[in-house]
């Protein structure tokens, strides 16, 4: 029976699930007990599960991750919550140097099975180092897995497949959308979810592909819902994983529709959005009809909250960007 | 004492005669061969050894022999043959005593110079030359040895055994004589990092069953210890809630003894010990190193007369514990094993290239396949590639 929940309540929900059924699995970070996070998605998990297995750690975040290699080793797997992601970059040493590599340099030996949870992306007015989108220096990494959620649905689904998962993964939420509400079957089989490394198309359509992820579905989706009433029928994919990039997927909608638009929020400058360009171009050269655009923040530190709207790709951006494509 | 009230903070060592640095360490074999017998520091826990005439002369073959592989590595980087090399000459008894400490069951998790430690634990001493050949990046298998990766970042493995110490509790394999410890090593450099300070923090908190080794072989490259500290470094424990000792690093029973007693407080629950080795690395930090730039010869010739190895088998012949004939038939079987190493060592096949592949994720993934896919195709491609 599905449930309208929010975001991060389904996460919420998937973090319990996972701690039910897997006694290896464990929570830690900062203020996740008592306090359940500061955005309340442990809520609840310390008190049913106790301090073992939802821990309130340190205020160090590479002691969050490097322990968490440790505990990985030991058989365990550790899910960590980095409480914004402008504060990931003290545990970056041990996320791109140890995490991504332990298998690797043992030979297939050594694996650590552990999720690092980082609440991703601007738009909730907050102050400097709250509002970043860090996900390139991570997808850039072999080794790490890095995925996304855009929705209640895939929150649920995705949080708990990241933690069966034998792969490290970057697991990044979209902090705008936690209060998003939208069907959830919290009775559904794992077993039978959709991939977590596979891209969805979240809405079909035949004359461009909108391609986006986390915070900017909802974006994607608004301006499709938009262009629909100027007679244009845009094709909305949700990338969901960003490394490895399901680009079957990707190319199988752009060869169909010929016109390609990337929408994300970091800075445009050697983001996804290039590298989506280029992958497309190479391999969808002779089915387009106009160049891959993009659609990003600009290349600029996160600004002030007061201005955070002109900075964040919108629907009108969007938009315009579907009219370019069209006008070529 | 019961459980958890262990005294938190740096215990004064006791004496160590001459040779010791301010403070004192905590000595059971002096310079000239002499025995202690037992020390019994401020806090008023004693520390010896209780050997057989048999053991202390396998302790002496570990120490003859990792040096030999040592020095047998050194020739080869000369010989180029091995890209870099990382020699622990001078530590060989901070490195045996400690890791013939070690239990079965105990984990390790090492810098890039615990060769030695490797040794102890029971893997094949040719794999570290993997890595500094360039073949592979390790590759032992750590959960079977008990003994990880070799770690190049310095300082993140103390992060990593701190984890897996904690997980040791959570498995209950702790509060018991045959409970699990875990060992982390380090140098003198690292104590500056961020990491060994976080996992410091860490294991007091958590009452972690963790042994912090210290080898302070006073240099990080070319930087001295006074770059990384104005206080002695077993005393940093004491801001972290649990016990710091120092002990003379050259000393393989002293080593042994204080190793092996906060390994046994680790797995009774008492939680971390921190040990500083007091050593001195006697050639360069690496082969791409150059000591004479930034230490003076003096110094090294005063270091010499603290040898770890020489002290052990005036030791041993003052007591006719061993004779010449052990000494020779002990230089001769290290010598051997050398030898069979270096010709190991040469014969060791380049990988083949399509194996840079492999171990990225543990069920691979399609981009992967198709790069792994392009790759053999091209170079197939050239004829005779022979790939
Ligand atoms: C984070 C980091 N910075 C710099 C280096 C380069 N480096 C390698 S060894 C070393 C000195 C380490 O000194 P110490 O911790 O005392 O250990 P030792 O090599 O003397 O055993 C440095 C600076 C490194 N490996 N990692």
């Amino acid at each position: 029976m599905a449930e309208k929940i929010t975001l991060g309540k389904a996460l919420n929900h998937g973090l319990r699930r996972a701690l039910e059924n897997d006694p290896k699995v464990v929570i830690m970070g900062e203020d996740v007990g008592k306090l359940g996070g500061v955005f309340r998605i442990t809520d609840g998990l310390q008190k049913d599960f106790g301090e073992d297995r939802v821990i309130d750690t340190p205020l160090a975040e590479a002691g969050i991750v490097g322990t968490a290699v440790g505990l990985a080793i030991r058989g365990y797997r550790p899910v960590c919550e980095i409480q914004f992601d402008g504060f990931v970059f003290p545990a970056y040493n041990q996320i791109v140097a140890q995490v991504a590599k332990m298998f690797y340099r043992s030979k297939g030996k050594v694996r650590v099975p552990m999720v690092i949870r980082i609440p991703f992306g601007g738009g909730i007015g907050a102050v400097e180092h709250h509002s970043e989108s860090p996900e390139a220096y991570f997808a850039h990494t072999p080794g790490l897995k890095v995925v996304t959620c855009s929705n209640p649905a895939d929150a649920y689904t995705m949080i708990q497949q990241a933690i069966a998962s034998d792969d490290p993964v970057v697991f990044f939420e979209p902090k705008r959308r936690y209060w998003e509400k939208g069907d959830v079957d919290l009775d559904a089989p794992l077993s039978g979810a959709y991939p977590l490394h596979a891209a969805r198309v979240a809405r079909p359509g035949t004359d461009a592909t909108l391609l986006a992820y986390g915070p900017m579905v909802r974006v994607a989706l608004d301006a499709a819902a938009a262009a629909a009433e100027d007679g244009r029928n845009l094709e909305v994919v949700d990338l969901r994983t960003l490394s490895p990039m399901d680009y079957p997927v990707i190319f199988e909608s752009v060869k169909r529709t010929g016109r390609a638009v990337v929408v994300h929020e970091a800075p445009g400058n050697l983001g996804l959005g290039a590298e989506l360009a280029a992958r497309i171009t190479e391999e969808c050269f002779y089915s387009l009809e106009a160049p891959v655009l993009r659609v990003t923040g600009y290349d600029i530190p996160y600004p002030a909250a007061r201005v955070e709207e002109d900075y964040l790709p919108d629907l009108d951006r969007l938009l315009d960007a579907v009219d370019r494509s069209f006008g070529w | 004492m019961a459980k958890g009230e262990r005294k938190a903070g740096a215990v004064p060592p006791s004496g160590g005669g001459a040779d010791a640095p301010a403070g004192g360490f905590v000595q059971l074999l002096t310079p000239d061969g002499e025995h202690l017998g037992s020390v019994t520091t401020a806090d008023g826990t004693t520390y010896s050894v209780d050997f057989t005439d048999e053991e202390y002369r396998g302790l002496y073959r570990d120490l003859v022999t990792v040096r030999r592989l040592d020095a047998e590595a050194t020739a080869l980087q000369r010989q180029g043959e091995l890209g870099l090399w990382a020699s622990l000459l001078g530590q060989e008894a901070a490195q045996v005593g400690s890791g013939r400490a070690l239990r079965p069951q105990d984990m390790a998790f090492p810098t890039y110079r615990e060769h030695g430690v490797l040794y102890c634990r029971g893997i094949d001493p040719i794999m570290p030359f993997g890595l500094f050949r360039g073949v592979d990046q390790g590759g032992w298998d750590a959960n079977e040895h008990k003994f990880n990766s070799y770690t190049i970042v310095i300082g993140s493995q103390t992060l990593h055994a701190t984890g897996y110490a904690m997980g040791v509790t959570m498995d209950g394999k702790t509060g018991s004589p045959d409970g699990e410890a875990v060992i982390a090593y380090f140098g003198d450099g690292a104590t500056s990092q961020g990491e060994v300070n976080e996992s410091f923090v860490w294991s007091g908190v958590f009452n972690a069953p963790i042994v912090f080794f210290c080898q302070n072989n006073q240099y990080a490259i070319s930087e001295p210890l006074e770059r990384q500290t104005r206080i002695p470094l077993y005393n940093r424990a004491a801001g972290y809630g649990f016990p710091g000792i120092r002990i003379d690093g050259n000393d393989v029973l002293a080593s042994y003894a204080v190793t092996r007693a906060a390994l046994d407080n680790a797995r009774n629950g008492q939680g971390p010990t921190l040990i500083e080795a007091y050593t001195y690395r006697m050639g360069a930090h690496t082969s791409s190193d150059d000591p004479t730039r930034y230490r003076i010869a003096s110094e090294v010739e005063s270091w010499k007369a603290k040898d770890p190895i020489a002290r052990m088998r005036a030791f041993l012949a003052k007591q006719k514990v061993a004779g010449e004939d052990f000494f020779a038939e002990v230089d001769e079987a290290a010598k051997t094993l050398a030898l069979d190493l270096r010709e190991r060592v040469l014969a060791m096949p380049d990988p083949q290239p399509v194996t840079m592949f492999d171990h990225v994720y543990p069920h691979g993934s399609p981009e992967l396949d198709e790069q792994r896919t392009a790759f053999t195709e091209y170079h197939a491609s050239f004829e005779g590639s022979g790939h």
